[in-house]
């Protein structure tokens, strides 16, 4: 057999024409894949940017205990230490995030999910969280508690 | 009436050739020796995936996906729908059976060797069918939208978010926002009823094509000893009918579950409650909640959950790709070592498992 003529082959045309059907599909594709996955992405929602919440009033938050407080959308811990201080952390624990409480029989801050534990100054003394809970300012107006981010 | 069925039988073969597949059937077998009776775990848990789907899709008849709705369709699901609490109760309990039979099953086939050459691809998407069963369970787990199902989320999706570089955008997509929200629960939903059992009815599809293709794996013969030919069992009707026995006992075994057990439903979420104590995950998660309860917050520079996390993927990773690393079984010879580690891997699940049960 001799070898086929390769008449009307064009290597470099054919090149050509192969990064040009290549590029198409991959844009197609892209074009595709694009609205998907951004459609996929939650769009970003206006939070309300809170600065400042008012607890409730100082003579009905007992003596040694934890309140866990709204502040927007995030949950915030009042505590009124046995030494009658007013403190407010950052509910969400450091660990993954569950919610944490005040134990009274502990004399902690502690988190149910994975046995974290919190002082009073919101320091992560026992457990898995790797940072102490983030602090909020507590202030008392005539009788009314307010917590506020420190800034 | 004899005649009427020969004759729909005659027009279906003319169409499909239904004298091959019957023939085919005939001719398969089912080797019997000690270790047989591991063969019947694959398919207790396709009856359990059915049963799954049956009254899943029962569930759906009721059920409202959303944060105002979900606990509260469930409350009208168990306490006025006719016999909802018993359907409700069996798609809990199922889903439990059917993850510890798989579990069953893939020791089996791994300790077996059954995974290695020509089975690869039954054991790839034997273990993907595992991943994605792990997926239901988790995604349905959040659907009654109940205090504990709240905060399970939070922490595996958090989980998630621990990954260095794809783990934030991964955890918020999954959560569909930063928090865990209706948003969650919408994703989860679709999640659960549609993306997960479409994905897996592909892979049982293509598992079950080459469980019928290639016959069942036999045992490693030990070298030295002289191959002889294995007791066989006919698949049809013989292992069959033994199969379907078994499945009526399991049934019976989910109804006294459901009926004497029935799946609670908690208090609805609250996200502004404090995580309520003894929470913890589902059984099959509990071994790996043990080990980040017990991993220190920092070990030198790494985060304790980033270790947890890496250690738990590379570990699932090359478990998912053992028949291409274990050369020896793959030769036919024996593979001591990857034994020894089937052990290792069954005796800390087990080990851990009982611990995080206990405390």
């Amino acid at each position: 057999m001799t070898e086929q003529p390769t008449i009307g082959v064009n290597e470099k045309k054919r090149d050509f024409l192969k990064l040009v059907l290549g590029g198409s599909l991959l844009a197609w594709i892209g074009a595709i894949l694009y609205p998907v996955l951004a459609y996929l992405k939650p769009p970003a929602q206006a939070e309300a940017e809170v600065t400042s919440v008012n607890a409730g009033k100082l003579s009905d938050i007992p003596k040694d205990s934890g309140t866990i407080i709204k502040f927007g959308s995030r949950p915030v811990i009042l505590l009124r230490t046995p030494k009658d201080e007013l403190k407010a952390f950052s509910a969400a624990c450091t660990h993954l995030e569950c919610t944490v409480q005040y134990r009274k029989d502990m004399g902690l801050i502690w988190c149910a999910c994975h046995n974290g534990k919190y002082d009073f100054n919101g320091r992560n003394v026992s457990g898995p969280p790797p940072r102490p809970l983030e602090e909020y300012k507590v202030n008392v107006q005539g009788g009314e508690v307010y917590i506020s981010r420190k800034s | 009436m004899k005649r009427t069925l020969k004759r729909l039988y005659d027009w279906l073969n003319e169409r499909m050739q239904l004298d091959d597949v019957i023939e085919f059937m005939g001719k398969k077998y089912v080797p019997v020796h000690r270790h047989s009776v591991w063969y019947y775990f694959g398919g207790v848990s396709l009856f359990l995936f059915i049963i799954q789907v049956v009254t899943g899709i029962l569930l759906l008849m009721y059920y409202k996906g959303s944060e105002e709705f979900a606990f509260e369709s469930i409350q009208f699901i168990m306490s006025k729908v006719r016999f909802g609490w018993l359907i409700r109760s069996i798609h809990s309990w199922t889903a439990n059976l059917f993850i510890l039979t798989a579990m069953i099953h893939m020791f089996s086939v791994f300790f077996e060797k059954a995974y290695r050459k020509p089975r690869e691809i039954t054991w790839l998407t034997g273990m993907l069918m595992f991943f994605l069963m792990l997926g239901f369970g988790f995604s349905g787990y959040l659907l009654p939208w109940n205090e504990l199902a709240y905060f399970a989320t939070k922490v595996g999706t958090e989980i998630a978010g621990v990954v260095p570089v794809i783990g934030r955008p991964i955890m918020v997509f999954l959560r569909g926002g930063e928090q865990v929200t209706g948003a969650t629960l919408s994703r989860f939903f679709g999640f659960h009823v549609a993306v997960f059992p479409g994905i897996f009815t592909v892979l049982l599809g293509i598992h079950l094509l080459l469980v019928q293709r290639q016959g069942m794996s036999e045992p490693l013969t030990p070298p030295g000893e002289p191959e002889k030919e294995l007791k066989t069992m006919p698949f049809f009707p013989n292992f069959l009918l033994r199969d379907l026995l078994l499945w009526l006992i399991v049934l019976n075994l989910l109804a006294i579950l459901a009926v004497f057990f029935p799946w609670e439903l908690g208090k609805k979420a609250d996200a502004f409650a404090a995580a309520p104590a003894g929470i913890r995950p589902e059984w099959y998660f509990l071994f790996m909640f043990q080990t980040l309860k017990l991993i220190p917050a920092r070990l030198w520079i790494v985060d304790g959950e980033v270790l947890g996390i890496g250690l738990f993927g590379l570990a699932g990773l090359l478990w998912l790709i053992v028949p291409f690393w274990d050369r020896k079984s793959a030769r036919g010879e024996r593979s001591r070592f990857v034994t020894y580690i089937g052990v290792f891997i069954v005796l800390y699940i087990i080990i851990l498992t009982i611990i995080g049960w206990a405390s």
